[in-house]
């Protein structure tokens, strides 16, 4: 029972005033960002990373990690209100939750989705709370080769779980690894592809890539589409909210499968969007209602709200105890330990204590909050969609280009977020995917050093990866997750009736 | 890329000629990183161990590899060969936010950051979304100084500035 006395020494942090407030402008700049077209948790926490900077880590992360709570509630207001996902984990919520709206039960999606979403983040806490302790003592004993192996994982379950193209994924990644090469060598203290130009010497920061390919790319997609707000009013009186959560319990079988299945995703880099499309898919299947699910089911609305939620907050478990995020907002906050001097993995566990259980604290009071939040200001938040496009586009671009500015105070990256912004556009376009991108842009310099440790370690030589049962079983696993999609499509070719993973889209 | 043009109308350029055109651009980028960690060194020196080409040799090596198969595949297979990547009528709507934007950066090296957030959101508010300038400016003006006072003032991270703001003593 350490853990609860941790935990309530991470209250007590949580509950200073400074904290309380930093938290709840958190969560109303995160709901803010999840509305916002072009803005949304990843980008959002990069562009307010830099602001962070002069403060103590642990008030910086309370609201960052806040930010992004409020971002998972943002989501569903538009998918609901709008036809439109303001975040990607929230596109199957507008598969039930929209036909809702649309016949005038608005108040009660946007309170099952918000509930939903709460339930799904305090179960995905609970399991942070208890199990986070416990993988980082096991973590402890890593050495270099086992952290390469779990970095390694996690790159492959990119290519065995992603439902795209793998040749792209790989692509992707190998990008950004590539990005995270550029500059100067820390080890050997050798330039790599820098060219002899001096703006390259400070090589790619993950923070301008995530502004660019998210903000900007997004801000792109959404114009080509001519986007224009047209929506249902959002009206949330207390007797709606209250006859909603009365029926929302019968829907406790649904609520649990879905938590599950966001928290196993979450840990696992699956990420919030697959864990939202697979919980509502087994929902409709599973469901008494399934065969009216998409024309306006309360459960439609719960099972994917639930999933996104518990796979968001879940994804920072593997962040806080490995040093791997789950998903790429959880790669944004890992980069924001780096910066502020704190060393991702197992160890904060015993040296930050108070940084490790006041985000634990935080998550608790931060969804509490968020929740309250969302479900007292939801007319506001919906009122500023009402904004016409061409106001908040250009204002979008600012802001993302005043937070591209402020990381390194270049006007060189403000250049550079604009080309990431065009690359991002691209890649939505042709389905290559931006996390794995990202996450090796992050992990890349981590990820590198182990891998020279390990060959150091060995001379040289791969086998280094089997020398022990550990290892060895996350490296094969690693290797079967890569090669999954060959076995499917080998099994695809014998029977000839499923199409190769190259033609999915 | 033909039948591109056939199904749809405006259709600029076909989701498979971008498909190939991007994986051509991934091949470059690895080509590129192999040659540069061959310069510096992708080999093993004895006391110090991997050189600092190393490991983004490899990488280059499996970029160009994943990104040949995306080539052939895009070749072979023609996906999305009738579909189109954009079409005039969103390649302008695109450019409109994008044009805009490049002109934005480009000035806020002489002009500082403010001048020309102003006048981008004001600019696009009245070309783009055909506003009344009375209502366009206001706008503009009206963000820049929030920005100001958000950064200069409250949060002391200083942004470019231009001629302007020196004349206010900043």
């Amino acid at each position: 029972m350490e853990e609860i006395a941790s935990l309530f020494h991470g209250f007590a942090v949580v509950l200073e005033p400074f904290n309380l407030v930093l938290m709840l402008i958190g969560i109303t700049l995160g709901v803010l960002i999840g509305v916002l077209p072009g803005l949304g948790g990843a980008n959002g926490v990069a562009i307010l990373l830099p602001l962070t900077f002069s403060m103590p880590p642990t008030s910086a992360i309370i609201m960052l990690s806040c930010i992004y709570w409020g971002a998972l509630f943002g989501g569903a207001i538009t998918s609901i209100l709008f036809n439109i996902p303001g975040e990607p984990w929230s596109v199957a919520t507008t598969f039930d939750g929209h036909p809702m709206a649309q016949q005038g039960r608005a108040g009660e999606a946007l309170t099952a989705a918000f509930t939903s979403s709460f339930v799904g983040a305090f179960i995905a806490v609970v399991v942070i709370t208890f199990l986070a302790p416990l993988i980082a003592g096991f973590a402890l004993q890593f050495g270099p080769p086992e952290f390469f192996a779990v970095q390694f994982l996690t790159f492959c379950s990119f290519v065995g779980m992603g439902r795209g193209n793998a040749f792209k994924t790989i692509a992707a990644m190998t990008l950004g690894f590539a990005l995270a090469c550029v500059g100067l060598d820390t080890v050997t203290g050798q330039l790599r592809m820098t060219f002899g130009t001096t703006e390259l010497l400070r090589g790619f920061d993950f923070l301008i890539a995530v502004i660019g390919l998210f903000g900007i790319g997004e801000i792109l997609l959404s114009m080509e589409e001519g986007l224009s707000f047209k929506g249902g009013a959002a009206k949330l009186n207390p007797t709606v909210v209250w006859q909603t959560w009365k029926k929302l319990p019968q829907f406790w079988v649904t609520s649990l499968r879905s938590a599950a299945i966001g928290c196993w995703m979450g840990i696992t880099p699956g990420g919030a969007t697959p864990a939202s499309f697979m919980s509502y898919g087994i929902a409709k299947r599973v469901s008494r209602n399934g065969d009216r699910f998409g024309k306006g089911e309360i459960e439609g609305v719960v099972a994917p709200e639930t999933a996104a939620h518990a796979a968001g907050t879940s994804a920072l478990l593997p962040m806080i105890t490995l040093g791997i995020p789950g998903s790429p907002t959880a790669a944004v906050l890992l980069g924001g330990l780096l910066i502020w001097g704190l060393q991702p993995g197992p160890l904060l566990f015993v040296e930050q204590k108070d940084f490790v259980w006041g985000l634990i604290a935080s998550m608790y009071l931060g969804n509490v909050a968020g929740l309250l939040i969302v479900l007292t200001c939801v007319p506001l938040f919906a009122a500023i969609l009402r904004i016409p496009f061409s106001i908040i586009a250009p204002v979008i671009v600012v802001i993302c280009a005043v937070g591209a500015y402020t990381v390194h105070n270049a006007a060189f990256d403000i250049a550079l977020m604009l080309v990431f912004g065009v690359i991002g556009y691209a890649f939505k376009k042709l389905d290559y995917p931006l996390s794995p991108l990202v996450l090796a842009l992050v992990l890349g310099d981590m990820a590198e050093s182990a891998f020279r440790q390990s060959m150091l370690l060995s001379g040289g030589s791969l086998s280094v990866f089997w020398s022990n049962w550990l290892v060895a079983s996350i490296m094969s696993l690693g290797l079967a997750l890569l090669l999954w999609p060959l076995v499917s499509w080998a099994k695809g070719m014998l029977q000839r009736t499923v199409p190769a993973p190259g033609t999915g889209a | 890329m033909k039948d591109g043009e056939f199904t749809s109308s405006r259709g600029l350029v076909s989701k498979r000629t971008m498909e190939i055109v991007v994986a051509v651009l991934f091949l470059v980028v690895g080509s590129i990183v192999i040659t540069d960690s061959l310069r510096i060194g992708a080999g093993w020196r004895d006391p110090e161990g991997p050189e600092a080409g190393y490991f983004p040799f490899y990488i280059g090596l499996i970029m160009s590899g994943a990104s040949l198969v995306t080539l052939v595949q895009a070749v072979l297979k023609r996906p999305g060969a009738g579909t189109s990547f954009v079409d005039a009528e969103a390649l302008k709507q695109v450019l409109q936010v994008l044009v805009p934007a490049g002109v934005f950066v480009l000035l806020l090296n002489f002009i500082g950051i403010y001048v020309s957030a102003a006048l981008y959101i004001a600019g696009f508010m009245a070309v783009v979304g055909r506003y009344a300038w009375f209502r366009a400016i206001p706008v503009g003006v009206g963000v820049a100084i929030v920005l100001f006072l958000m950064f200069e003032v409250w949060f002391l991270v200083p942004l470019p500035k231009g001629p302007i703001e020196e004349l206010f003593g900043y």
